[in-house]
């Protein structure tokens, strides 16, 4: 078995007041191994974007641990050992359009993590390795010289991508890259995705909302709904036996070019069942953990 | 065509005449930066770039007419409340005054109450904006709540309030306690754009990116607030200017401007009144400059804040 890169303990992260907080991560624990893609799926507002910025730092965590190549990330850091933890997780972001910015050159964009890291000081040095960046993500040399707004949604995502790499990171947390992006382009960045972690040994923790996407790029999926992970497992074993309800109900979501199994496609809907005090992970098979009471998971598992 | 036709043609028979990606790109058009594609989209504007040339005509006036004209704006002709003609451009003014000096006398005047009043309000409104902004949440309701205090105060109370205090005390009756009068509340509008510039920008995705990748706050503000937010500061700063002129002139046709023989816009103006029967030309003149230079600073500044706005961009 790989090495845990990413161990996370009981994370919990609110927002606003200490009285009423919203509770957009509530206590979830999941390990990532590395050189694997851990696929977050779930319904908009469930906590999944909030769970990859407060792993890379983003956010104070409210409570909990975790912990990246036996170092606790949250820890009191020297900007020494900040800029260390920087570039070992890098992320890429949901929008294209906004998470470039408009007054900066594709190049300076790519380029922006050396002025920070003094890296690269040497003029000629720099420009070569922006330009095999941009090349590494399927981009032309001449385009470093361009602005963000004359790119197409995907190629600002090729951009966004180069900037994540330029660091030289080990874990990515793909934060919905393809969400904004329509679906032939989202094949492209999938692909480069899959072969940039083949050829450059990265881990990935990938959040989507789409399923089969998910599917085709993880290798452990887990399923999140109101804060909470409801069930993790290989991608097999979520895609083709869950065991919870809302995992049932959004497999079931899931259309298929078919007409004829389309037609007879019924959708399951979920309802949510509150669970008493005792309600924690269960593993059902190996590695595969489903969120529930004892008496609820059987249930399930037997359903 | 047969199957055994089809198998004979081969790859190589094949070869790509036109199309390649790589050339395509190479073609495409020069790289435009966003402020020359700004300076493209203002210079269509006509309004604009009459409102600029009226304001480059302005200011070149300002400095050299009163260098080059035969008359001061002290000296006193003889001729009294004469009308326009060839010696005197504008008529002269019941002291045998040229009004022609007079008013670009008058312009340096406005104009450097203006840009120094706007400049004020710029530098105290954008410290102010943008650490309200970037300040965490109570800090920011504290300087925003004093802030609303002082807007709730009618302005012009505070100004005409402030520059009889001031002029009467130990900076003198000059142009030094109108500038501090018009900055005392001036700069909340430029805070307030500053802030609401700042707090959008720092939750930005590009913002984020920066600081997944270790930027420190100062990286920020240089590389990504500042530039994101010199188009609004700009915007503001080219309307601030017209309203500061504006009440000068009204303050110093109330009677609280700059004293004799000094005079802005606004005193001209106010002294041409009272001759508005026999000798219109006092009244005419300051009046149409202080009109001028006003509509063509707004005409400017919505000039700049359309051709900003990447809305509208084609």
């Amino acid at each position: 078995m790989a090495k845990k890169l990413l161990e996370i303990k009981n994370l919990t992260q609110y927002f606003g007041s200490s009285k009423e907080p919203v509770k957009a991560v509530d206590g979830i624990s999941f390990d990532i191994y590395e050189g694997e893609t851990l696929g977050l799926v779930g319904e908009s507002g469930c906590g999944k974007s909030t769970t990859g910025r407060s792993i890379i730092r983003l956010y104070d965590i409210t409570d909990g641990e975790i912990i990246f190549n036996g170092k606790d990330v949250h820890s009191s850091k020297s900007a020494n050992e900040m800029k260390q933890f920087n570039r070992q997780m890098q992320m890429i972001f949901q929008d294209p359009y906004a998470s470039l910015n408009p007054r900066m050159k594709a190049g300076e964009i790519i380029s922006e993590a050396f002025d920070i890291h003094g890296l690269y000081k040497n003029k000629k040095e720099r420009l070569e390795k922006v330009e095999s960046l941009l090349e590494a993500v399927g981009l032309n040399k001449e385009h470093a010289n361009r602005y963000a707004h004359e790119f197409s949604g995907g190629q600002r995502q090729r951009i966004g991508i180069a900037r994540a790499l330029s660091l030289n990171p080990s874990f990515i947390i793909a934060d919905e890259p393809i969400s904004a992006l329509d679906v032939s382009i989202q094949a492209q960045v999938v692909n480069l995705l899959k072969q940039l972690q083949k050829e450059l040994n990265l881990t990935y923790l990938f959040i989507a909302h789409d399923l089969s996407m998910v599917k085709y790029i993880s290798d452990r999926i887990a399923v999140m709904y109101r804060g909470k992970i409801v069930e993790i497992g290989l991608a097999d074993d979520i895609y083709h036996s869950p065991v919870h309800p809302y995992t049932k109900s959004l497999l079931s979501a899931i259309p298929l070019p078919d007409p004829i199994s389309e037609s007879k496609r019924t959708r399951i809907p979920y309802v949510h069942e509150e669970l008493d005090e005792s309600a924690s992970l269960y593993e059902v098979a190996d590695m595969h953990f489903v969120y529930g009471t004892a008496a609820s998971v059987k249930k399930w598992q037997n359903t | 065509m047969s199957q055994q036709q089809l198998e004979k043609i081969e790859k190589e028979m094949f070869e790509i005449v036109g199309g390649r990606h790589e050339e395509t790109e190479k073609l495409a058009k020069k790289s435009v930066s966003f402020w020359k594609e700004v300076i493209i989209r203002f210079a269509h504007n006509k309004l604009a770039i009459f409102g600029l040339i009226a304001l480059m005509a302005i200011l070149l006036m300002a400095i050299f007419a009163p260098i080059f004209s035969q008359y001061t704006y002290s000296e006193q002709l003889g001729l009294y409340n004469k009308a326009p003609s060839a010696a005197n451009w504008f008529g002269t003014d019941d002291l045998g005054r040229d009004v022609f000096v007079r008013v670009w006398e008058g312009a340096r005047i406005s104009l450097f109450i203006g840009i120094t009043a706007a400049i004020i309000d710029l530098v105290i409104g954008v410290v102010w904006g943008s650490i309200s902004g970037l300040a965490g949440e109570r800090v920011d309701n504290i300087m925003m709540r004093i802030a609303d205090v002082l807007t709730a105060v009618p302005y012009l109370l505070v100004v005409i309030v402030l520059s009889v205090v001031l002029g009467n005390g130990a900076l003198g009756d000059g142009l030094l306690p109108m500038i501090i009068a018009l900055s005392v509340t001036g700069w909340i509008n430029m805070a307030r754009i500053v802030r609401g510039e700042v707090l959008s920008i720092k939750n930005q995705e590009y913002v984020l990116a920066a600081r997944t990748l270790g930027a420190n706050t100062k990286h920020l503000i240089i590389k990504h607030l500042i530039p994101n937010a010199l188009g609004a500061i700009l915007v503001t700063m080219t309307l601030t200017i017209p309203m500061a002129i504006f009440t000068e002139a009204f303050l110093s046709y109330l009677g609280l401007g700059v004293s004799a023989p000094l005079a802005s816009w606004g005193t001209m103006a106010s002294e041409g009144n009272n001759a508005i029967t026999n000798a219109p030309w006092r009244l005419i003149f300051p009046a149409l400059m202080i009109s001028l230079t006003i509509f063509a600073f707004n005409a400017v500044g919505d000039g700049l804040r359309d051709a900003l706005d990447p809305k509208l961009r084609k």
